[in-house]
């Protein structure tokens, strides 16, 4: 079950989205998670969906795959609606006992429920379409003016891209120790919440201590490899803007616009 | 001309407790003099803990000799400023696949090594598609690396050091980790790229039938050189070599033990075509 996380890994195609700029791919994420939190009215939301589903379209990640990703923040997904559903004041619609369902709450409810789906759904969008090393370059380029302030901002790019590679790798760790403390007699279902976190040191121990071990060999593979942080380092992958990314940021830009136009004018 | 050269080198772990006093010295090199000719293929062949894992890090100058000193083609590992010129000259290969893979695309992976040299990028691509050609891996070029099986990714460990195009790889223990299949992949690639590309194949094995077609072996144990020779002069002596807890190949071993008990074979046998030949002309005549 732990195999089915999919946020934050690359998914290999040949689309538009696949071949776009990192640099705009992040921009448009970043516009787009700021036009969530303008949304307010039904047509913005209506909006965010069709633009949203385009872009899945495009991307041509199997809806499958996406869905498969919200599977992890499901828990949050339900404390949030929960909250909104029972918290919110307004008419009452349902009551069982000490709980209402006011009529402000279903409305609430499902507004933050699709804003939290499109958050998800959108940002990792982007890191389906990016290999961590575009979105590292992406990055680096975009930031590449902190560098003024004394930020290492290569050091960081690489820092980043290295945890997602590491991902599937330590999620594959994680599996392994789980069933190997399972086949000595652990037991991760039963007990209270207290006795289960307690029974996740088991787990996390070796998993600290591998990833660790690591962390020591692929700095050594590095420098090996001749790694010796951003200066003089030439890129395979230069990043040039192509007339397709120009007409992506002024899509995202329309989109922007539009969103914030949804907010003034309803 | 000599491509690795060490003389009389040494190297020492050294623990030290909290107050910075040396607790315990651990001799892991002996006083090796190595030498190794450009183009060759070399194995140093070695039990757990007979220093051969130190010896490559000791040549690809992540350590650094106690004593004695490393040249790599004329280079001192102990002067700082040949440090990266040593790296790309004698590029290191490590033993666990997945910990030296640093891209989430086989390509970008390979151009790690070249990117970080400041290649300039048209001769990235050039090299990368000619190292991934090299072991035979072109067809996985935009593949995740996460998908691959332990060979495959050994091979692209290998194609990510040759695109640094070195003049010697040193690979430590590269199938320790792999199935049989995948080690016969990856002996194979190594083979070919020392023919083909001419580069220089420093392989630090315990596996001793995968030393059978080097050019040199060189035994270690406890830090020093035991054995020095080819691989036909280090095989014909069976009982020195299990003395060394080294396992010889099974058909070398039945040979060897026929030819005690008073048959009529060749010294070291290393193949089950040469068993064959030699055993129905000894049925023969």
């Amino acid at each position: 079950m732990i195999r089915d996380i999919t946020i934050g890994q690359y998914y290999p195609a040949k689309s538009i989205l696949h071949s776009l700029d990192p640099r705009v791919k992040l921009v448009g994420t970043f516009l787009y998670i700021i036009s969530l939190f303008i949304v307010k009215h039904y047509t913005a939301y209506v909006l965010v969906t069709i633009f949203l589903l385009s872009a899945i379209t495009l991307s041509k990640v199997p809806l499958k795959f996406i869905v498969k990703g919200l599977k992890q923040i499901l828990i949050l997904l339900i404390f949030t609606v929960g909250f909104n559903l029972f918290l919110t004041k307004g008419d009452p619609v349902v009551e069982f006992g000490f709980l209402t369902i006011t009529d402000q709450g279903i409305i609430t409810a499902l507004k933050m429920g699709f804003r939290l789906i499109f958050l998800i759904i959108g940002s990792s969008l982007m890191t389906y379409t990016t290999t961590p090393n575009q979105l590292t370059d992406g990055l680096e380029n975009l930031l590449a003016p902190l560098n003024k302030i004394k930020i290492p901002v290569h050091e960081i790019a690489m820092m980043m891209s290295i945890a997602l590679r590491f991902i599937p790798i330590l999620v594959e760790e994680t599996d392994k120790i789980m069933k190997a403390q399972m086949a000595r007699g652990a037991d991760f279902e039963s007990g209270n919440i207290i006795q289960r976190a307690k029974s996740l040191i088991p787990i996390l121990v070796p998993l600290f201590v591998s990833a660790f071990r690591r962390a020591n060999d692929l700095a050594m593979a590095m420098e090996a490899r001749c790694y010796r942080g951003g200066k003089g380092r030439t890129k395979m992958k230069p990043l040039k803007y192509d007339k397709r990314d120009m007409i992506t940021y002024f899509v995202m830009i329309t989109f922007f616009i539009l969103i914030i136009s949804t907010r003034i004018l309803f | 001309m000599d491509i690795i050269k060490t003389d009389n080198l040494v190297f020492e772990y050294v623990t030290t407790n909290e107050e910075g006093d040396v607790t315990d010295v651990n001799r892991a090199l002996n006083n090796l003099n190595i030498d190794v000719q450009k183009g060759d293929f070399v194995a140093i062949l070695g039990h757990n803990g007979s220093g051969k894992s130190t010896l490559a890090k000791a040549l690809n100058a992540i350590l650094l000799p106690t004593k004695g000193s490393v040249i790599i083609k004329g280079m001192d590992t102990r002067v700082e400023d040949n440090l990266w010129d040593i790296r790309q000259t004698a590029g290191m290969v490590f033993q666990n696949p997945d910990n030296q893979i640093i891209g989430t695309v086989v390509e970008e992976d390979v151009g790690f090594g070249p990117e970080n040299l400041g290649v300039p990028t048209d001769e990235i691509w050039t090299r990368v598609e000619k190292s991934l050609k090299d072991v035979n891996m072109l067809d996985y070029r935009t593949s995740s690396p996460n998908k691959l099986s332990g060979g495959q990714k050994q091979r692209i460990a290998i194609a990510g050091i040759m695109a640094m195009q070195p003049e010697c790889i040193i690979l430590d223990e590269p199938t320790a980790m792999l199935d049989p299949n995948g080690r016969k992949e990856v002996i194979q690639t190594v083979h070919e790229i020392n023919k083909t590309a001419n580069v220089t194949v420093l392989l630090i094995t315990h596996y001793m039938d995968e030393v059978i077609d080097a050019d040199k072996v060189i035994v270690m144990y406890q830090g020093e050189i035991v054995m020095q020779g080819n691989p036909r002069e280090i095989f014909s002596r069976v009982d020195e070599l299990k003395s060394y807890r080294l396992d010889v190949p099974q058909v070398t071993e039945l040979a060897y033990e026929l030819k005690k008990a008073g048959l009529d074979l060749p010294d070291a046998v290393l193949t089950i075509d040469e068993f064959t030949d030699a055993m129905s002309k000894y049925l023969k005549g």
